[in-house]
């Protein structure tokens, strides 16, 4: 088994009397996709937003890489190579798809934006990730489908060399053939060699695309367990009661 | 990964893929300068037909002196608009700043340069104050700049003082809107102005196609580039024509406010589309949030555009100065701004924010000109002048509307 890239030990967070998570660890390893599940308010969205900087734990350490690092914001988990692709994609509507891909790190010529060389590193990028369905990269993102923005969303987040990718639910508004190119996109990912962090309700998502399973259950780390070892209904067990019926492999 | 699977980019789409392209630009809410240049050519088609005197060269320079100082706005205005903001107070702001600098040169003696850059100071200060007010404690621009829009007003009667005008004598200052370059000085200008454009053209297709690009289809931009030569051609061959009284006063060329609106075209063409500030503000425009979360300072960005809007009406209180040889309390008040607002977007600039183009405001700035204009010589009075103008709006809101739905029901 390779190291985890990124491992959280003992996290701790509580906002005013409400401990939302309770001495969790987490690991995701490269080259792997890590789903995280959980039940509504099982304190996945606490856990990633302390990944991405934007909470701070109360006590607990995150290693990357075997070496401990301290988030302190948005730009920490950045520069360690940590990217987050939002629920709601944060893409700009009214910009092609090259600006967003590049939108707040504008590739510039002096203080002029160099628009050749970012769209060539777009393609690339796109090209790299096998991805088909975008007719031209200089459309405007109003243009595409659910799919195709998650793509964009997805792409971005990779274009910059990270090694940890966390998705928030990419697949909940996007249809069946839509899901299907996602997942994909998912996978690829993962062979390439990236971390990857699902978080998802839908556990055939899970099941089709997931090599770990992280369970959250009232804050607390109930199970990481490899996706081979389990049962879909062990996983539910996880997520609904914290516990399940004995399996093997379970890592924590 | 593979650079190599590229297409061979010699290989063009045809006009066919372009048009349709096109179509789907359109259905993306995204409907290009066409609507307007089509309204323009068809509002000069309609005057002409009807007066004899609308197409003469000197009713065009006329023309293009009387929109000038609208145009000047609606070019600050598109940036805060770009922001999804509003700022009613641009037109006052004109005033004041152009009573500033008739003061500094007329009562001051202060020199012509200086003055303007204190002009654009006070301007720029405005704007940082109504920008620091919109970003930073969140008041609705429509509120800050309509509370703005009457302490200008209250500035501009107090700098007026009982006299109500004051008036400039400056010669660097009238001649903004009252000279014209002469015979040979328009040509050169006319060719100069001709030879960069056609030249950045190229240079684009050749930098794109360098780094491996798909171009721009060759045809098209041959198209557009001859159109626009061809029609300012004629624009051109009209303005050096004699349109004085020969005898005594001979009056041909350029009018001066031609190339000074033109460089500030290319200005803020080049901050709005080849800076990254000023793809910060199409994105700010776009999706604040989205923006915020790609490490854009937004807060900045609204401020800048704030400033960046009443720094250039400052400019437009120049102009107001220069053609009116004065500053009356009036100046930048009526419905300057809201003809400036109209003219930005007239010219395809969204009021929702995050689509419009610099060339909007001389776009829209030459429709309502026009209106006015043509609808003076027929003898109309003013109120079926505000009645037309307020009609091309509504329509032109009207299409922007229904852009956005059709992109958002996709």
């Amino acid at each position: 088994m390779t190291d985890p890239i990124l491992s959280l030990k003992g996290i701790n967070k509580s906002f005013g009397p409400v401990h939302v998570l309770r001495g969790v660890d987490f690991d995701a390893y490269p080259g792997e996709v890590t789903a995280l599940v959980g039940d509504n308010g099982a304190g996945k969205s606490t856990l990633i937003k302390c990944i991405a900087g934007i909470y701070t734990p109360e006590s607990g350490d995150i290693f990357f890489n075997n070496e401990k690092v301290t988030i302190h914001g948005p730009r920490d988990s950045t520069a360690l190579g940590i990217e987050i692709v939002y629920q709601d994609l944060a893409l700009c509507d009214n910009l092609d798809i090259v600006h967003n891909m590049f939108l707040g790190r504008e590739v510039k010529q002096g203080f002029i934006l160099n628009e050749a060389n970012m769209e060539a590193l777009a393609r690339q990028t796109l090209d790299g990730l096998s991805v088909r369905t975008v007719k031209s990269i200089r459309q405007t993102v109003a243009s595409l489908s659910g799919g195709q923005r998650q793509t964009v969303a997805i792409a971005r987040a990779v274009l910059w060399n990270s090694k940890v990718v966390i998705l928030d639910e990419p697949t909940a508004a996007l249809g069946v053939a839509q899901t299907e190119q996602v997942l994909n996109l998912v996978r690829r990912l993962a062979d390439k060699g990236l971390a990857v962090i699902l978080i998802s309700h839908n556990l055939n998502d899970v099941f089709e695309v997931a090599d770990n399973i992280s369970a959250l259950y009232l804050g607390q780390m109930a199970g990481q367990v490899k996706k081979k070892e389990v049962t879909t209904s062990q996983v539910i067990e996880l997520i609904t009661t914290g516990k399940s019926t004995p399996f093997s492999g379970v890592r924590s | 990964m593979s650079v190599t699977t590229e297409a061979p980019v010699t290989q063009g789409p045809s006009l066919k893929a372009a048009f349709s392209d096109y179509i789907s630009r359109v259905k993306a809410g995204d409907i290009g300068a066409l609507p307007a240049v089509l309204g323009l050519v068809a509002l000069c088609a309609i005057f002409a037909g009807i007066s004899e005197f609308f197409f003469t060269s000197r009713n065009f320079a006329n023309l293009l002196t009387q929109a000038a100082p609208v145009i000047v706005i609606a070019m600050g205005l598109v940036f805060v608009l770009l922001l999804g903001e509003i700022d009613l107070s641009a037109g006052y702001a004109a005033g004041v700043t152009g009573a500033v600098l008739v003061l500094l040169i007329s009562n001051h003696n202060v020199p012509w340069y200086l003055a303007i850059l204190a002009a654009l100071v006070v301007g720029m200060l405005f704007g940082l104050i109504l920008g620091t007010l919109v970003a930073r404690l969140g008041i609705p621009s429509f509120v800050v700049t309509l509370a703005a829009f009457l302490a200008f007003q209250g500035i501009l009667l107090l700098l007026a003082g009982e006299g109500g005008t004051i008036s400039i004598s400056n010669k660097y200052i009238l001649a903004v809107e009252n000279n014209n370059l002469s015979v040979s000085q328009s040509w050169i200008f006319y060719i100069g102005a001709m030879g960069l454009y056609v030249l950045s053209g190229l240079n684009r297709i050749n930098t794109r196609r360098k780094a491996g690009l798909k171009t721009e289809l060759i045809k098209l931009w041959a198209i557009k580039t001859i159109g626009l030569v061809v029609i300012t051609f004629v624009g051109q061959l009209a303005l050096v024509a004699e349109r004085g009284d020969p005898p005594r006063i001979s009056t041909k060329g350029i009018p001066l406010i031609v190339p000074v609106i033109l460089l500030m075209l290319v200005i803020g063409s080049f901050v709005l589309n080849r800076t990254a500030f000023g793809r910060h503000i199409y994105a700010v425009g776009g999706n604040a949030e989205a923006a915020r979360r790609a490490g854009i300072n937004v807060k900045k960005v609204r401020t800048a555009a704030f400033v960046i809007c009443s720094g250039i009406a400052s400019i437009a209180g120049l102009l107001f100065a220069s053609r009116a040889n004065s500053i009356s309390p009036t100046t930048g008040g009526s419905s300057t701004l809201l003809y400036a607002v109209g003219a930005a977007v007239i010219g395809g600039t969204s009021l929702f924010g995050g689509k419009g183009k610099m060339r909007d405001a001389i776009l829209g700035g030459l429709v309502v000109a026009v209106i006015d204009n043509g609808m003076g010589l027929l003898g109309y009075g003013a109120g079926i002048q505000y009645l037309v103008t307020g009609g091309v709006l509504l329509v032109s809101a009207g299409v922007d509307a229904f852009s956005r739905k059709g992109a958002n029901a996709s």
